[in-house]
Formats: C-alpha cells, sequence, structure tokens
C-alpha cells in the first residue's frame, strides 16, 4: 500500500559521507515531492497544524504541492516562518507536527519536514515577494542573531520596523551558523536565509557584545523597544578532576572551530583543531551527536559515553540513527569520574558504570553509580557536550535585569522583562530546547513588542 | 571591517597599530582587550588595546605567529576584517596603596594601560620592566611617567640591571611587602612572580593570555583550573589571582596547537618567498 509507506529522501552512504562535510540528506526531487504529498489526506480538521510551534498552515502548502504550485506552497510557508531551509533540516518533527499526523497511527506520517525543505530548497534563491507594511522608522533592536532574534527580527521588519540585530561573532546566526555541523545544515543555506533579511530591511551588526560594546542602557536610549534572544551559549563542564588537561574540548569550542572557523580546512583556513584517533564524546543530545560525527569526519574512532539508557537520549532519533550508521559507538549507563593524562595531555577517562533508579520529579530514571564499577576507556581526545547555561555578560553589566537562579530571564506572558519595552525569547528564558521552539518565541515576542510601541 | 589608520614598529617585530573603531574607543575600559580576526579565512586572536582616542584603538602585538604576522604586514589604509570588543573583565578602581607592577616583553603594553588607571586610583607604583635585550625594552617613558620607582633588567645585560625580572622583585621584596603585586608577561614569569610572593601571602595578580576562541563565554578554550573550580580568562579575567591559577595545566594548554602553529607559519613563510 503507497499509503502506509513515506518516499525516502537520497542520503550519502555512511561509508563515503564520514570523508567529507556534504550534507547527509540530500533532498526530494520534484518527482518524489509530488509523491509524498499525494499521501497527504487533506483532513477537513487537521491536526498536524497544531503540533507546529509556529502553526505553519501544514495542509494548505501540502495541497499547494499536490496541485504542483510550488511558489504558491512557499509563501504558504513564509506566512508563518521565514525560515523554512533551516527548519525543514534541523526540527524534530517526529515530536512536532509529524507526532501529530493521522496517517501517524496507521503507519508513517507524512514527511512534513521534507517537503517544506523541498518547497525552501526549489524557491529560496528565486526573487523574493514578501509583503511589508509601510516603514515606520521606529527603531527597534534584536540581541543575538539566533533563531529567535532572528524570527523576532523578520516578523518586526514586516511589520514596518526599522530593526537593528545585535551579534557578539563575527558572523549571524547563533547556533545555526556555529553549532550545527554543515552536514545537516549547509551554511550557504544558514547564510542566504539571513541575508533575505536584508531584503526587508534589517540592519545587522556584528562584533558587537551588547553589556560590553554598548550596555542594555544605552541600547535603550536609541531604540524604542529591544529584544534579548542572547541563548543559552555558556558551556557546561563535569567538574571531575582532570578536566582542563589538554585534548579536552566542550562542544562548543569544536564545533565553533570546526563550523564557524572552518578548522575542518586547516591550514587554508587559518584556525587548527585537535584531530584525536580515539575521541570520547560525553552526553546523548543532538550537540553530542553533532560532535561525534564531527569528530568522525576528521577521522577518529568515536565512542559516545551517557549516563542513562537509550531510551533517555535527548537526541533526534533520526541522529543517534545516523550516528550509528557512521561506525559511531556508544557506551551507555557510563559516567565520567576522572581525567588522566600525561604531559598535560588527556590519556584516558575513568568511567564508572551507572543503574537506574527510581523517576525523578520530571518523570527521567535517576542514574545511580555501581561502587566499585570503575575503569578507563583509553582516548587522545575529549569532547564534553553535557549542556549549556545562558551567558553572563549581559548580567554583569544590567543588575537591575529579573534573572531565575540558573540565569535565564524571566519574562511575563507577553514576553516582557522586568524592563519596561525590554522583551526576551528562546534559550535565554527557557534554557536550551529547539530552533523552532525559538523562532516560535521571537515570533510572538514581535507581536508583543509591536503592541507595546503602539501603546495598546 | 575596521581600517587601519597608521602603524609603528616599536620593536623589532613589535608594532603599535591604530584601528578605526569608535564604538570599542568609547567602551574600553582598562584591563578589556579586543578579539581581531584579520581575514575572511582567518583565525579570532585575543589582543592587547594599549591606549584610546575619540575614534580609535591603538593595538600592540608581537610577531609570533601567522595571525600575528599578517597583521604585521598590513598597509595603512588597509581593512581589518573583524575587531569584537571590548572584552575581558575591567580592572577595578581601587586604592591599594603600594603596588609593585612588573612587566615582562611585550607585556610592557598592557602594563601601560593598567599603570595608568592605578596611578591615576592613587597608588604608588613600583614598575619592574624586563626584557631579553635592550632593543626589546618597551615604554619605558610611559612606565616612568606613572611609577615612583622604575627598574629595568635585562636578561643580557644590555641594559638596566643584568637579569630576570624576578631578580628584581626579590629585591623589592626583601626591603618592604607591597599591598599588591601585577605580572604581565610570557606565562612562565607570570608563575614565578606567584611562586616568589606566594610565602608571603602577597596578593597577587596576573594577566592571563589564554588561547581565546569566541572571548565571549561561550567555547570554554581559555578555561583555567582555578582554587576549586574552573574560570574562563575571557570573561572572568584576563586578571586573575596568581595564586589560585593551575599553573600545571595552564601552561601544557599555551602550548596545545605548536605543530599547527609552526604549519600556518612555514607556509605563510613560503608563500611571500
Amino acid at each position: 500500500m503507497p499509503l502506509k509507506d513515506r518516499i525516502p529522501m537520497p542520503e550519502q552512504d555512511p561509508k563515503l559521507r564520514i570523508t567529507n562535510f556534504d550534507e547527509v540528506a540530500l533532498g526530494y526531487t520534484e518527482e518524489q515531492a509530488l509523491m509524498e504529498a499525494s499521501r497527504c489526506l487533506q483532513c477537513p480538521n487537521p491536526t498536524c497544524i497544531q503540533g507546529c510551534p509556529v502553526n505553519i498552515d501544514i495542509k494548505a502548502f501540502i495541497g499547494l504541492i499536490q496541485e504542483g504550485k510550488f511558489t504558491e506552497g512557499y509563501y504558504k510557508i513564509k506566512e508563518k516562518n521565514n525560515f523554512p531551509a533551516m527548519t525543514g533540516r534541523v526540527c524534530p518533527q517526529e515530536t512536532q507536527c509529524e507526532a501529530s499526523c493521522v496517517l501517524a497511527k496507521m503507519g508513517k506520517p507524512i514527511a512534513i519536514g521534507r517537503l517544506e525543505r523541498f518547497l525552501a530548497d526549489h524557491e529560496m534563491y528565486k526573487p523574493q515577494q514578501i509583503e511589508t507594511e509601510k516603514k515606520n522608522h521606529i527603531p527597534v533592536a534584536c540581541v543575538g542573531t539566533g533563531p529567535a532574534s532572528l524570527a523576532a527580527a523578520a516578523n518586526l521588519a514586516k511589520k514596518g520596523y526599522e530593526v537593528h540585530l545585535f551579534e557578539a561573532l563575527h558572523l549571524p546566526g547563533g547556533v545555526l551558523s556555529y553549532g550545527i555541523p554543515e552536514f545537516r545544515l549547509p551554511k550557504k543555506i544558514v547564510n542566504h536565509e539571513i541575508m533575505l533579511l536584508s531584503d526587508l530591511g534589517v540592519f545587522i551588526h556584528t562584533d558587537v557584545i551588547v553589556g560590553k560594546t554598548y550596555t542594555l542602557q544605552q541600547l535603550r536610549r536609541e531604540f524604542k523597544s529591544i529584544f534579548l534572544g542572547t541563548g543559552a551559549g555558556a558551556p557546561l563542564l563535569l567538574g571531575v578532576p582532570g578536566e582542563n588537561l589538554n585534548g579536552i574540548f566542550t562542544a562548543n569550542e569544536f564545533l565553533i572551530r570546526v563550523n564557524l572557523m572552518k578548522a575542518y580546512r586547516f591550514p587554508e583556513f587559518d584556525t587548527p583543531i585537535k584531530k584525536g584517533k580515539e575521541v570520547v564524546v560525553v552526553g546523548a543530545g543532538n550537540v553530542a551527536m553533532d560532535a561525534a560525527r564531527t569528530a568522525r569526519r576528521l577521522g577518529a574512532n568515536v565512542t559516545i559515553v551517557y549516563r542513562r539508557s537509550r531510551a533517555e537520549m535527548p537526541s533526534r532519533a533520526e541522529e543517534v540513527q545516523h550516528a550509528e550508521e557512521e561506525g559511531i559507538h556508544m557506551k551507555l549507563l557510563t559516567n565520567p569520574v576522572a581525567f588522566h593524562g600525561k604531559d598535560g595531555w588527556v590519556q584516558s577517562v575513568e568511567v564508572v558504570s551507572m543503574q537506574l533508579g527510581s523517576p525523578d520529579e520530571r518523570g527521567r530514571r535517576k542514574p545511580i553509580p555501581i561502587e566499585g564499577s570503575n575503569y578507563e576507556i583509553y582516548c587522545d581526545q575529549v569532547i564534553v557536550a553535557i549542556g549549556t547555561t545562558p551567558n553572563p555578560i549581559l548580567k554583569y553589566s544590567t543588575p537591575e535585569l529579573l534573572l531565575t537562579p540558573h540565569g535565564n530571564i524571566v519574562v511575563d506572558e507577553q514576553y516582557q522583562t522586568n524592563i519596561p519595552g525590554v522583551f526576551a525569547g528562546g534559550d535565554i528564558v527557557t534554557g536550551s530546547a529547539t530552533v523552532i521552539e525559538a523562532l516560535g518565541a521571537g515570533k510572538k515576542a514581535a507581536i508583543y513588542i509591536d503592541k507595546f510601541i503602539k501603546g495598546a | 571591517m575596521y581600517e587601519l589608520v597608521s602603524k609603528e614598529l616599536i620593536a623589532p617585530e613589535i608594532w603599535k597599530i591604530k584601528v578605526r573603531a569608535p564604538h570599542i574607543a568609547k567602551a574600553y575600559k582598562p584591563g578589556n582587550f579586543v578579539v581581531v580576526l584579520p581575514h575572511e579565512r582567518g583565525e579570532r586572536i585575543p589582543l592587547t588595546v594599549f591606549d584610546t582616542d575619540q575614534e580609535n584603538i591603538y593595538i600592540v602585538f608581537q610577531e609570533v605567529g601567522k595571525s600575528t604576522r599578517l597583521l604585521g604586514k598590513m598597509d595603512v589604509g588597509d581593512q581589518i576584517q573583524d575587531v569584537m570588543g571590548p572584552t575581558g573583565h575591567e580592572f577595578p578602581s581601587q586604592k591599594f596603596g603600594n603596588v609593585v607592577l612588573v612587566a615582562g616583553g611585550v607585556g610592557a603594553a598592557t602594563a601601560v594601560p593598567l599603570g595608568r588607571h592605578l596611578h591615576a586610583c592613587g597608588n604608588q607604583i613600583t614598575t619592574i620592566l624586563g626584557a631579553r635585550n635592550k632593543d626589546l625594552v618597551l615604554f619605558e617613558k610611559e612606565l616612568e611617567s606613572i611609577s615612583e620607582k622604575l627598574i629595568i633588567t635585562t636578561d643580557d645585560g644590555s641594559y638596566g640591571t643584568k637579569g630576570f625580572v624576578t631578580d628584581a622583585l626579590k629585591e623589592v621584596l626583601s626591603t618592604k611587602l607591597p599591598d599588591l603585586v601585577i605580572a604581565i608577561g610570557p606565562a612562565r614569569m607570570m608563575k614565578a612572580v606567584s611562586d616568589l610572593t606566594k610565602p608571603s601571602a602577597i596578593k597577587t595578580l596576573v594577566s592571563l593570555n589564554s588561547i581565546m576562541v569566541c572571548g565571549t563565554g561561550m567555547c570554554g578554550a581559555c578555561r583555567v583550573g582555578y582554587g576549586e573550580t574552573t574560570v574562563l580568562t575571557c570573561i572572568d579575567g584576563p586578571e586573575l589571582d596568581g595564586h589560585s591559577v593551575d599553573w600545571n595545566t595552564l601552561l601544557p594548554r599555551l602550548n596545545m596547537y605548536k605543530e599547527e602553529e609552526a604549519i600556518s607559519l612555514s607556509l605563510l613563510d613560503n608563500e611571500s618567498r
């Protein structure tokens, strides 16, 4: 029955793809997209739309694909989401839109993400036709250029505001540029979707650290309203002995070197990276998978060490599958307790085996060390990917900004902070979440910023 | 893009450049530094801000690898790809009392703005300025003007006293214990100073020059063991307590990319041949 089976997306062969940084998933052809779209039942009461954090009219855009109206389908998505080429690639659709598809009950759901990506790739480089309201010349600042700020900027620009984006690094995009690797999200796509914002009249200022180059107080004098989308970019460390030995990286550093600085092309690019032979990656989120698969492409034998079991792994199912196809080993129920080294360089990770206890308040079973089960895993490189936390720079210069004990910004239901006119959204508010959730937050915040300025 | 407005060779392979960056110049505070990406395919490197005026920042650097050599080759009017900043923790505005400022090599470029700041805050400063030889003694006049006493040492005795800055520091400490010692220079020198002051528990700050990538506290490349914890040089420093720094892991970390740095530099030298 064709109804049950989704059209597979062509992928690079695992043996070949571990030798390059090119995109793994190759995207649908027109013919494949038409066939996949034809599976959509065009439900009278579509449930998929509620599964999308920004409520894209999924039924409508797939209907347009069925009719071969690709341009119209693209703009149907852009009504709700400015960055379909990126979200079509990195959203965890299996827990969002696709989980809500009625076909999921009887077989495989419609490949909504793949179809979104198909339209985006098909239309992205054509002249854009986005209608915007008349320019009102009211200046608004968005701090950070990750997904939350990009969405806020796009939506405010469409409402006629003069939007200025501020970025600390030398390239915009936040995690889209420095974090998610080329083989999952090609940087030429990120750059192009961000560049489309300048067609809407958005200004991007790089090399600006808000809190240092300009204080928030200074921005408040220049801008009618400010959106803080600074993310959760500061790395967490394990806090175990030996963690500062050479060869031990945070996932942020490892991925920034490879993705943003293109260290995988050293010495053509000037930033170096250590290429380990035996690499241990600690953690099992998407960042850990990205780091492990990146290390594999740099030629390493890679082992992921995770303190819980497979069922609790927070990364996308597809990423774990891709990692395993690429020959990455998994040591589950295993936790590092120390790093050992020689002459300043890491030589092994001392780990302890774990067992799962009773569920905690969030329902996850607590890992408990098994006494006396310590052993060493020999390695020459370690990448720590156990999560991130908000960066404290803004806090240092803006002590009046209300934060949670974890350093997240406190906002009301309208995304406003305790400072009037200053709004916030994305990981800086929620802690590490997904790209599409940050896009959704930025988009909603833009509605309240507009209301705030218009005094409604 | 940031215009190189002027350049001056102040010692062999040591440059003082003036870069147009009004927003950084206005925001700069003593203790801050900048992160520079020389060209599109370049790397991000932390550099000292020596001084500022209304429109410009003055950066002092020594040619030690590919990026600094490329900067040294740039002509007036050329554009530097990126200059981010100011970043780094600002130095406190505090009167400590008697301060001994120990500056080694190109560290003198960082010692000048800190010395000026300490002087303006009412501290009495004794400066020990060290270099390998006479040609490499930097900013003697600038440091003299803020110091009650200036002691110059050279390794080969070609200027001032023969010996290391630590020899001069031992002598200073033997007469009177200062309220604060600040050491700025090569890591081994800063460690030696910290070791000297530790027995008498003299508060000692060092200005660390860790390997950095982001310079904004997000990557952890510049992390250093610090007492019972780990801190990031770029946002918790660069000035940190020398007695809390874990020198045993810091020193090898500085050499982490020695091989790669040599490859980069030799390729550059071959190109320009």
